[in-house]
């Protein structure tokens, strides 16, 4: 296997997420009615952080939370068992924004589980997604509302995310 | 990811990173039980069938709501109500539930080794739901789930059991759990329902009560097992309420973070004493809630445990 490619090194990486935060800002001006869900695994330190960001940027704290969507994917049984981690969002959804975040945007099946599964805990008012990769291949009508970059792939490349950093693994 | 297990037939055969997994899965499926909406499609177009060949009302009613949890559609099939009276073998009943297209088979069953028989012979999931004084997993599995969960860990704790242990299907499974799991595990009851052989499960095994809960953190207390006992093995209730009810006296005498346990159902003034039951330090009900969530966990975990693919998303 060659070595895998550097999309998005730590310093470009943190420009894209601070870009992402000021977009949600701008996008919306109801501060307080902005909630972050990051979806396990990957979306989850990209959550924090945006979080962080967003706090500067407004002067508040953002309620955070992870949500996992195992339980609602619609794969279960084509593929291995996934390894299910704890949901967690100490706060009530109904009448919120909520920005999903993820690492990376392919198919589109994880972000629909996600609806799903948020549409258990309450009624969001509204639901954006924000994605730091959007590496292509849709398999659902789904569109992310923040991009940190858009990658051209090939279906059988693997886009990883890695301390900061994100790789292109050709096959 | 160490799971890709299509049945659940025992813990002797589990490894300690497959029962972890179990618990860490089972921590995300309590968590639906807590939500205002407690279910999850994870099993939808399912069929699973409960196959209770021997009584049973809260292992059941306990399988049968995770299984409608993960909205699988299920079929309750018991003694009372079957072709056993008929005469049918285990074999093709089973055979007739797999020509309906069950997915999943749940199966508690009087003779050990009827789940494994049945993996052998069916296409489904099998899931022991215990099996004769052999193996109970899913017990095990949420009592290990509850210790761990009161406790932080496994590794290094104290764990008691007490009472018959000879005909316990959950006495087997949980030395089995919690052995591999690192836990010290005691056993204590009558010489004649505890013998010395357990000690080769690699357990301690002794007759005096208070030597055994004295440094105990975990009191599990087991059910005198009317159905499967012949009457020479205690002289009788009283003497053993005497000699190893865990009354306030000996409760006295343990860790003060010691917690009881117990499977239930409970025999007040029996085995435990009502105030214990019903005290501060009783899981018992925890329990009860925890063995829902790991028995959604295995569920889910079987279902998925057929497939290699990695994850695309």
């Amino acid at each position: 296997m060659p070595d895998p490619t550097v999309i998005l090194n730590a310093q470009a990486t943190q420009r894209a997420l601070t870009r992402i935060a000021h977009e949600i800002a701008e996008r919306n001006e109801a501060s307080s009615e902005i909630v972050l869900v990051g979806i396990q695994r990957g979306g989850v330190p990209l959550a924090k952080k945006l979080s962080e960001l967003l706090a500067q940027i407004w002067n508040h704290p953002v309620p955070t939370g992870h949500l996992d969507v195992s339980m609602h994917r619609d794969d279960l049984g084509q593929r291995a068992v996934p390894d299910v981690q704890p949901t967690i969002i100490p706060f009530d959804i109904s009448g919120k924004t909520v920005v999903l975040v993820d690492d990376v945007l392919f198919s589109g099946r994880t972000i629909r589980a996600a609806m799903d599964s948020l549409t258990d805990l309450g009624r969001p008012k509204r639901i954006q997604l924000a994605v730091l990769i959007d590496r292509g291949h849709r398999e659902l009508p789904i569109k992310a509302d923040f991009v940190g970059k858009n990658v051209p792939t090939a279906p059988g490349e693997k886009v990883k995310v890695k301390d900061n950093e994100v790789f292109l693994e050709k096959q | 990811m160490p799971w890709n297990r299509k049945h659940l037939l025992d813990i002797e055969s589990l490894t300690p990173e497959e029962i972890t997994t179990v618990l860490d899965t089972a921590r995300a499926f309590k968590a639906v039980g807590e939500r205002a909406i407690k279910k999850v499609p994870a099993l939808r177009g399912k069929t699973v069938v409960n196959l209770f060949v021997e009584p049973s009302t809260r292992t059941r009613i306990s399988f049968e709501l995770a299984e409608q949890r993960l909205s699988a559609d299920v079929i309750n099939f018991s003694t009372e109500a079957s072709s056993f009276k008929k005469g049918e073998t285990l074999k093709d009943t089973a055979l007739n539930l797999q020509a309906l297209n069950a997915d999943f088979i749940v199966i508690r069953h009087s003779a050990s080794g009827a789940p494994h028989f049945l993996s052998r012979v069916l296409d489904a999931s099998v899931i022991n739901g215990g099996d004769g004084a052999h193996e109970h997993p899913t017990q095990a599995l949420l009592d290990a789930f509850t210790i761990r969960e009161r406790k932080g860990k496994i590794q290094g704790l104290n764990v008691t059991i007490l009472g018959d242990i000879l005909y316990s299907r959950v006495a087997r499974s949980n030395i089995w759990a919690l052995t591999k799991l690192g836990a010290k595990v005691t056993l204590c009851g009558p010489a004649t329902l505890v013998p010395r052989v357990f000690e080769q499960m690699g357990c301690r095994v002794t007759h005096n009560v208070e030597d055994a809960i004295q440094d105990a953190d975990i009191i599990n207390l087991l059910r005198i097992q009317h159905e499967r006992q012949r009457k020479t093995m205690f002289p009788s209730i009283n003497e053993y309420t005497t000699l190893f009810g865990l009354n306030k006296a000996r409760l006295a005498r343990t860790k003060p973070d010691a917690l009881i346990m117990h499977p239930g159902p409970i025999n007040r003034g029996v085995e435990i004493d009502s105030e214990i039951a019903d005290g501060d330090r009783s899981l018992i009900l925890d329990q009860v809630t925890n063995g829902l969530a790991v028995r959604m966990a295995v569920l889910f975990l079987v279902n998925g445990g057929k497939g290699p693919q990695e994850i695309a998303g």
